[in-house]
Formats: structure tokens, C-alpha cells, sequence
């Protein structure tokens, strides 16, 4: 009976994560959703490998220096959210300590 | 202990004393200032170079292979039923959801004055020098000719040797070189012909491909991937036997047909994938004798109008030609004369072709093709010669011109027609050509000892302004029909005169029936009653003094 349970939680709670980024990506503009691991392996993602790979590598770097730049100016803090605007669009990423939400958005889309 | 020994005494002596005066006072100067010292110091130069970076995929760990595509998945789905995970991506879910509604709902970054045109016009021109680049080679040479890469401001590649007579030094190196924008170091590709190039040229369909015109006559043709060689050479029985000044490629469908001029007097046409003979040929002639009379130095091509050319040469005339003539008379339409040397540069106005910008002597002209006998508007002559120039890409009323004593003028029609709008002492030697970039925002100089100038203009002058075109339209058009006018009025006097003369002839020749004998009689009577009058006068007036 616990093993039944505990798979009916595993599948739920994997299904909540693709109904979360399932939603993500259903917003206006939403062009790409990654998810990223701290080791900067990319676990998720609805690019092709080759963007993914490099979206991956190159933010994880650049969170991780963002973060040490607000903790070097003020250690109790932390950094809670990176935006990043560019001429064609805006790469958000939301960072934790173990992953990295990486998504892609172009606001102006009409 | 030492030892001392007397060796010499000298006394004081009364008898020297009387020889010195006491001084008194005295002056001494001295300075209360700290001593300082003055050194110069110089780092070395610091090479960079610009190299990209390719990412490959790293991190997984050691016992998956990434280009496994199985263990991969096996990793993630591993992952992903992580309790951490999960709770992770749900959380992070959360607040990403926020922020995208906020782009959504307000676009904080609207740029709100987008239409509204930025008037230029307020700032005064400018010009700004970005970099320089220098002959790598001991022995310096003349950058003769520069041409950009065609599709943007990359690269640029400079063709150097020198054109003095005989003055090539033994061992100069005969390399020219194509140069990347930022690196100014080193040259990006240096092109190895077997005789210096004195001119160079992109063609514009394939950016890859290079043509280069060499001293020996002889036309050149590279590929950017293929090295440092030329990948073939005109035969040299065919080719030119002066240097070849200009080459231009022609448009057509294949993309590799050019043609060539040079002193020697001949136009020649080139197919570069057969280089063995041109495909034609053109002597450069107005007396119709056959042989050449006039040198070709930089020749026009206009790839809106095919079947037209031009011919500047190097006594001083334009010779405008059409390319489809039936006869080998026929070719050349029209000759402009006016300059008083070898005509440098010619380019037609890109918004207005029917003008053209001459650059030869002192002094910058602009004519109108359908007026051959002068220029519709000419600059000043200057103090020194001119040596190339060019319109801009972007502005109808913009020309460039260079100079020997190494200043760039650019000239705005709209703004000031007497002077330069802008004057730049880009270096203090000759400036030998310059080349503007198609965008219309940068402009290079090559100087007499082969440093290569780039520098960028102000938005003022590479931007088009409000009813410029216009502008220039009535301006060119006002300037033909004043010549037109002075023109048909000078014909008209000529016409006068003529007719005079005639009459005056008939007249004349019905009293030269007489001998010659008495008209030389006539002449010395008229003289001695001239004198006599002359004398009566003096010696009234000098009685009329005495009294």
C-alpha cells in the first residue's frame, strides 16, 4: 500500500512540474523554457540540444557570478531573480541553489 | 699616523694685492624650488587578439557519456523525480510566472519617441579617427588603393607600392594585405603577387574573391580562402604595359567579369576565369589614328546602367563611353575637358548618376553629362594637389576629397559650397586615396608612407537629412541650366563675331587690291603726322609754361 502511494506522489509530483512549466510556456511571448542543474547539465528544455547546450553553459556562469557580485557587496544577501534584456528579447532566469530556471520571452510580440 | 711633508709654500704677497679691488656687495643667486627631473616612458605594446570561443557540452558526470543518448535520459529522468527537484521548479515556477505577467502587462522598455527622425543637422560635423593601420614592412610604401569587404564593415583590404618613378628600393617587400577592422596589429591575410599591386578591388557579388591590379600590368585574382597566392595571372603578353590604375567589376551573371585601365591607353575586359586574354578591348583615342593618345587613370562604372562607362585620364580629359557601340569609333560618346592634370577620381553621384565628381589638379568638379564643355560647379583651387575622392553613400551633397598636404575635406553642398565643411589633418604626409565605407560611416585614408587612417564620421554627416535629395535635385539642376545658359549666350557671341569677321573680310578685300608698297607709305605718313601733332602740342604747352 505505501509503495502504491508513494508512486502516485512521484508521478504527481512530476506532473506538477509539467503542468508549472507547461504554463510557463503557454504565456504570451514564451519562446523557450530550460531547466538547468547546478552542474550546468541542462535536465530540461524545448530547444534544440545545440541552443540548449549553449543557453545552459554560458548562464549558469553568468548566474553564478552574479551571485558572488551581490553576496561580495552585502553577504547577507542573495541573489533572487536575473533579467536580462537584449534588443531581440528578455532571458530570465530564476536561480536556486541546486537548479536554474532559464526562460526566454520576447514581451513585445505583437 | 701620517705623514705630512711640505711640499710647496706661497706666501701672501702685497704686491698681487694691489691687482684685485674688493667687491661689495656680492651677488650670488640660489633657488628654493625642489629639483625635479623629466622622463619619458613608453610600455610595451600590448598585442591582443581577437579569437572565438565554441562551447561543447561538459559537466555530466564521469560514468555518462553525453553523446550517449540513453544514458543522458537515464540521467534526467533521474532528475527529474528528485523530491528536491520538484519542490524547486515549483517554487521557481512561481515567481517566473510573476515576472512574465509583468513583461506582459507593461512594456517597460517601450521606446516611446521611435518615429520622430533625429535632426542631425544641430551637432556640428565631426570626425573621429578609430584606428590606424601601418605597413608591417621595414621599407614603407605608398597605400595606393583601398576597397571594404562588401557585405559589412569587417575587413578592408589595402593595396600598397610605390608609383614614383624608379624609386622602389631593392627589397622592398611587394605584399599587400588585407587588414581586419580590429585588429590593426597584424594584418588579417597578406596577398603575395609576384609584382606590387598598385590598385585592389573586392568583387561584390563574392566576398571571397580579390582582384588586384599589378605594376607590371598584369591583373591578379585571389581567393580570401584559398591563401596568400593568386590563383591565377594575366597572361603578360596581354595585359597592360603601364600599371594597371583601375579595375572595376562589371555586373553580370556570372559575377567575374571586370574590366581594367591603365597609362598604356587601353580599356581592357576580363573574364577572371580565364585570365589567358582579355574578352576585350578598347585603345583610348580621340584623333581616330588607331594608336593610344590618352592614358586611362581611373575609370566608372555604374552597375544601374550596364552599358555605359567612364574613362578619366591622365591628360586631364573624361571620356564617357558605351560599351554596345557597333563600331570601335562609335565607343567613345562624349569627352569633358577642364582639368589641368591627371583626373584621379570619378564616381558618379549614387542618387543623381547623370553627375559626376571629377578629382583631378587642385581642385574637385562636378558635371552634368549632358554638358561637355565645362563643369557645373568646381571648388576652389587649392594649395595643394588633390589626390582622390569620392560622394558619399548616403547623402546626395556629400563628397570627400584628400590632399597631398595629408587633410581630408568633406564637403557638404547643402551647408557650405565654398569651403569644406569639415577639414582633417589625418597625418602629415600625402594622403593618397581614400575609400568610404557603403554604409556611409566610415572613411579610409592610405598615406604616402602606408598607414591606413579609419575614422568615423558623425551621424551628421552619414545620415540622411530632411529634403536633401530635393535640395541637391534643384541645386544640380539650377547649376546645368546657368551653363546652359552661359553656354548657348557664348556660342551666340561667337556666332556674332563670326559674321563680323565675315563682313569685315568682304569689306577688306575689295581695298586689298592695292599694292602693299602703299599701304607701307600710308602707314608712315599716318606716323609722321602723329609725331608732328604730338610736337606742336609739347611746344605750346612748354611757351605757355614759360609765361
Amino acid at each position: 500500500k505505501q509503495w502504491y502511494q508513494r508512486r502516485v506522489a512521484i508521478t504527481a509530483g512530476m506532473s506538477e512540474v509539467e503542468e508549472t512549466l507547461k504554463r510557463i510556456q503557454a504565456h504570451k511571448g514564451v519562446t523557450g523554457v530550460i531547466v538547468v542543474n547546478q552542474e550546468g547539465i541542462p535536465i530540461r528544455s524545448n530547444l534544440d540540444n545545440s541552443t540548449t547546450v549553449q543557453y545552459s553553459g554560458l548562464y549558469h556562469q553568468l548566474t553564478a557570478k552574479a551571485r558572488s557580485v551581490v553576496r561580495d557587496i552585502d553577504p547577507q544577501n542573495d541573489l533572487t531573480f536575473l533579467r536580462i534584456r537584449s534588443k531581440k528579447h528578455e532571458i530570465m532566469v530564476a536561480p536556486d541553489k541546486e537548479y536554474l530556471l532559464i526562460v526566454i520571452q520576447n514581451p513585445t510580440e505583437s | 699616523k701620517q705623514w705630512y711633508q711640505r711640499r710647496v709654500a706661497i706666501t701672501a704677497g702685497d704686491s698681487l694685492k694691489e691687482f684685485f679691488i674688493e667687491r661689495n656687495p656680492c651677488q650670488s643667486a640660489i633657488q628654493c624650488a625642489p629639483q625635479m627631473s623629466e622622463h619619458e616612458v613608453n610600455t610595451e605594446r600590448f598585442e591582443t587578439n581577437n579569437r572565438g570561443v565554441n562551447h561543447v557540452e561538459g559537466g555530466w558526470p564521469k560514468d555518462i557519456n553525453p553523446a550517449e543518448v540513453e544514458q543522458t535520459m537515464r540521467f534526467r529522468k533521474k532528475v527529474e523525480k528528485d523530491e528536491v527537484y520538484i519542490q524547486t521548479i515549483q517554487n521557481l515556477g512561481r515567481s517566473m510566472e510573476h515576472t512574465i505577467k509583468q513583461n506582459n502587462a507593461i512594456d517597460i522598455y517601450e521606446e516611446y519617441f521611435c518615429d520622430i527622425v533625429e535632426d542631425g543637422s544641430v551637432e556640428s560635423p565631426s570626425a573621429k579617427t578609430i584606428n590606424v593601420f601601418r605597413d608591417p614592412n621595414e621599407l614603407k610604401r605608398t597605400a595606393t588603393n583601398i576597397s571594404w569587404y562588401p557585405d559589412n564593415a569587417q575587413k578592408l583590404a589595402v593595396a600598397y607600392s610605390v608609383l614614383e618613378f624608379q624609386k622602389s628600393p631593392p627589397g622592398m617587400s611587394m605584399d599587400s594585405y588585407v587588414w581586419d577592422v580590429e585588429s590593426p596589429n597584424k594584418p588579417d591575410l597578406t596577398l603575395k603577387p609576384i609584382s606590387p599591386l598598385v590598385c585592389i578591388e573586392y568583387n561584390p557579388k563574392d566576398p571571397h574573391c580579390l582582384v588586384g591590379g599589378q605594376y607590371n600590368g598584369q591583373l591578379a585574382f585571389w581567393d580570401t580562402r584559398k591563401g596568400s597566392q593568386p590563383i591565377e595571372v594575366s597572361a603578360i603578353s596581354k595585359s597592360h604595359s603601364d600599371p594597371l590604375y583601375k579595375c572595376i567589376f562589371l555586373t553580370s551573371k556570372t559575377g567575374t567579369e571586370c574590366f581594367t585601365t591603365s597609362t598604356d591607353g587601353q580599356v581592357l575586359w576580363w573574364d577572371i576565369r580565364k585570365m589567358s586574354e582579355p574578352t576585350e578591348q578598347l585603345v583610348l583615342d580621340l584623333t581616330k589614328s588607331g594608336k593610344p593618345t590618352l592614358g586611362g587613370i581611373s575609370l566608372e562604372y555604374e552597375p544601374t546602367m550596364p552599358t555605359k562607362f567612364m574613362i578619366g585620364t591622365e591628360q586631364g580629359t573624361v571620356l564617357s563611353c558605351n560599351r554596345k557601340a557597333k563600331s570601335p569609333a562609335e565607343r567613345i560618346v562624349a569627352s569633358y575637358t577642364g582639368h589641368y592634370g591627371p583626373i584621379y577620381a570619378l564616381q558618379r553621384n549614387p542618387f543623381f548618376p547623370k553627375h559626376f565628381l571629377t578629382v583631378g589638379d587642385w581642385t574637385a568638379r562636378i558635371w552634368a553629362e549632358e554638358i561637355r564643355e565645362s563643369s557645373i560647379m568646381w571648388t576652389k583651387f587649392h594649395k595643394a594637389y588633390l589626390t582622390d575622392g569620392c560622394w558619399s553613400p548616403v547623402r546626395p551633397g556629400v563628397f570627400f576629397t584628400s590632399r597631398m598636404d595629408g587633410c581630408l575635406d568633406v564637403w557638404d553642398y547643402m551647408f557650405k559650397q565654398a569651403d569644406p565643411t569639415l577639414s582633417i589633418q589625418v597625418c602629415d604626409e600625402a594622403l593618397n586615396c581614400i575609400r568610404i565605407q557603403d554604409a556611409g560611416g566610415l572613411i579610409a585614408c592610405g598615406s604616402h608612407s602606408g598607414n591606413v587612417t579609419l575614422l568615423e564620421l558623425s551621424s551628421s554627416l552619414s545620415q540622411l537629412q530632411r529634403n536633401e535629395k530635393n535640395s541637391v535635385t534643384l541645386m544640380f539642376e539650377r547649376e546645368t541650366k546657368r551653363e546652359k545658359i552661359l553656354e548657348s549666350r557664348y556660342r551666340e557671341m561667337k556666332m556674332k563675331e563670326r559674321t563680323k569677321s565675315q563682313m569685315e573680310e568682304i569689306n577688306q578685300n575689295e581695298e586689298y587690291d592695292e599694292n602693299p608698297n602703299d599701304l607701307v607709305e600710308e602707314a608712315e605718313k599716318n606716323f609722321w603726322f602723329t609725331i608732328e601733332q604730338e610736337r606742336a602740342g609739347h611746344e605750346k604747352k612748354d611757351r605757355e609754361m614759360a609765361e
